[in-house]
Formats: structure tokens, C-alpha cells, sequence
């Protein structure tokens, strides 16, 4: 057995160091990348439920602040978890849309009308301005609570993928029957909340 | 001498710093447009026109008209739509890493480009001066010395 001291082994230990350090960054970036694209959450809630065949689906869980100054909303925040028990029409929408303008008093009729049964119409009025959300609230009377997101932290995880989109919670917090997407109808919303009320 | 340079300096620095604290003070809608994002086309607001863009839009040109800095607006921005409506990150907390990152990289990359020239500088000289000197204790072979000499000759002929 021999030892090998030549001279040239401790000039290349830096160069050796150097070369393991790059291999090891090199790994870390594509092993980040593969992480990223197993994990990427594509379609949302709105996708596992088209997937799920009728099957209920967990609705993510959000807490947001309440815009204040309108009829249906005091101060501080909603959290979903807490409206467990009812059933939620949880309505995206912002100000700017045409069709949330032509389907806010549907969503306002079927508020009054199935309050009764426990049945809630949940805003979440996202990326838009507080004060026009408060204004549009005000102009067309919409007594049922009103969430602001103004980042749009909501709208991946429920795939929201436009505006208005209206999404149907039961009283154990499971999404089901269909997603509408666009307008919704006054028909779309009676059968959506009698679906949930069955659940 | 001395007093006359400061004075360059102290005029070059007003000339930098003058049109910056103008625009802090009395920004423009088209400046705006460049470092603010349209929150649903994940564009800056001049590429975009969607309904929102627009809103955002008018709330500048009214901030502005109402005498908001530039800071003021951002601010009142990220308060309704979050960081994400910067086209730049913030300079705090985790933010200042995309700030330093660059910097750090850039410093590193000057690091290992500046050691590679120094090793290959070093590797160099030490070639040349082995080639100037010639192998150490290896006399010239008579013969091939002799085949030389007649090249040479033939070469002046």
C-alpha cells in the first residue's frame, strides 16, 4: 500500500471542491424544479371537483377582511371554516366585470329567499378596489356578506380562472355540483343550493 | 484645486439626484405604468388594457391630481392588491434577497473569473520560463547537432 503525496494532488483539491459544488448547486436547482412541478396545484379545487364524477370535494379555506360601509358586512374578517353548517353560494366577483353587474340581484333574490334554510351568498370580491366594491355593493343593494381579495390569493386554489365564478359549499364545508362559470343563472343557482341543502 | 473639484462633485450629485426627487414628488402616469402590474394579466400596466388595468389607471392619474407622491401611491396600491402589484420587489425582508442576490453574484462571478486569470497567468509564466530554459542536464545529441548545422547551411545557401 502506498500514499500518494505528489504535489499536483494539493493544487487540485480547490479545483476538485469547485467542481463538487456545482454538481451539488446544479442537482439542488432540478431536484427544486421537479419539487415545483409535482407539487404545482394545476386546475384547483375546480378541477378535482369536475374529476371527482359528483363526488364532494374539500373547499379550500380562506379568511378575509370584510368590506365595511355596506349593508350585508360589518368590520373584521370571514373565515369559511366558520360558516360551517350552512350551506355557502361562495360567488366570485369584481366590480369591474359587466356580467357580476347583471347577476348581483339573482345572488341578492336567492340570499333573501333560502336565508331560512340556513343557506349564505359569500362575495369575494377580488382584485379590485375596496371603494368600488363598496359602491357597486351600495348601487345594486347586496345585503349578503362581502370578502375583499385584492391579491387573488383565493383564486388558484379554487381555479378561478375569470369573473363571476360561483362555487356551491355544503354544511360540511365540501364543494359540490358543478362550478359556474360566467353569469349565473336564476335556474343554475336554485338547483346548485337545492344540491347542497341535499348533501 | 481641491475646492474646485468638490464643487464638480456637489454639482455632478444635484444633476443625478434632481430628476429622481422629481419624480418622487411629482411622478407621472406614464412612469407609474412601468412599475405597476396589472393584477389579472401578470403585465406591467403599459401592455395592458384589460378593465382592471384601466381602473388602476385612473386611480394614479387621480392620486397624482390629488398631489400623491410616488411612494404614497405605490403604497396605497400594495394596500389594495398586495406586494404582487410592484413590478419590484420591496427592499425588506425576504424581498431584499432579489435585490442582493444579483449584487453577490455578480461580485462572486468577478471572484472566480479574476482567480481563473490569476492561475492561468501563473501557469504561463512558469511554461515560458521551462521553454526559455531548455531541459535541465541533457546535452544536445552529436549527430542530430550535426544534421542541424547542415540544415542551417543549406537554408543560407
Amino acid at each position: 500500500m502506498s500514499v500518494d503525496a505528489s504535489p499536483d494532488n494539493g493544487s487540485r483539491l480547490p479545483k476538485r471542491l469547485a467542481q463538487g459544488a456545482v454538481l451539488v448547486a446544479v442537482a439542488a436547482l432540478l431536484g427544486l424544479l421537479v419539487w415545483k412541478v409535482a407539487t404545482r396545484d394545476s386546475g384547483g379545487a375546480a378541477a378535482r371537483l369536475a374529476a371527482s364524477k359528483g363526488a364532494p370535494v374539500a373547499a379550500p379555506q380562506f379568511t378575509l377582511p370584510r368590506i365595511t360601509g355596506i349593508a350585508g358586512s360589518g368590520p373584521g374578517s370571514i373565515a369559511l371554516a366558520s360558516l360551517r353548517g350552512k350551506v355557502v353560494v361562495l360567488n366570485f366577483w369584481a366590480s369591474w366585470c359587466v356580467p357580476c353587474k347583471r347577476e348581483s340581484p339573482r345572488l341578492q333574490e336567492a340570499y333573501s329567499r333560502f336565508a331560512k334554510q340556513g343557506v349564505v351568498v359569500l362575495g369575494v370580491d377580488a382584485q379590485d378596489f375596496t371603494g368600488d366594491a363598496r359602491r357597486f355593493a351600495n348601487r345594486y343593494k347586496l345585503a349578503y356578506p362581502i370578502v375583499h381579495d385584492g391579491s387573488g390569493k383565493t383564486l388558484t386554489p379554487y381555479g378561478v380562472t375569470g369573473f363571476p365564478e360561483t362555487f356551491f359549499i355544503d354544511r360540511k364545508g365540501m364543494l359540490v355540483g358543478k362550478r359556474i362559470e360566467g353569469e349565473i343563472s336564476a335556474k343554475q343557482l336554485a338547483e346548485g343550493i337545492k344540491l347542497a341543502l341535499g348533501a | 484645486m481641491r475646492g474646485a473639484l468638490g464643487l464638480l462633485v456637489l454639482v455632478a450629485a444635484l444633476v443625478v439626484a434632481a430628476p429622481t426627487l422629481a419624480s418622487e414628488s411629482r411622478p407621472t402616469l406614464g412612469e407609474l405604468e412601468g412599475e405597476v402590474m396589472c393584477p389579472t394579466c401578470k403585465t406591467t400596466l403599459d401592455m395592458s388594457s384589460s378593465p382592471v388595468a384601466n381602473r388602476i389607471r385612473a386611480f394614479i392619474s387621480a392620486r397624482i391630481a390629488a398631489g400623491d407622491t410616488r411612494s404614497e401611491i405605490k403604497r396605497k396600491l400594495v394596500d389594495e392588491f398586495g406586494p404582487a402589484v410592484l413590478a419590484s420587489p420591496s427592499k425588506k425582508g425576504f424581498n431584499l434577497l432579489a435585490w442582493l442576490l444579483p449584487l453577490v453574484g455578480i461580485v462572486l462571478g468577478a471572484l472566480v473569473l479574476g482567480w481563473l486569470a490569476w492561475t492561468w497567468s501563473r501557469r504561463r509564466t512558469g511554461s515560458d520560463a521551462a521553454d526559455a530554459d531548455g531541459p535541465p542536464g541533457q546535452p544536445l545529441d552529436a549527430e542530430f547537432e550535426q544534421r542541424v548545422d547542415e540544415a542551417l547551411a543549406r537554408y543560407e545557401e
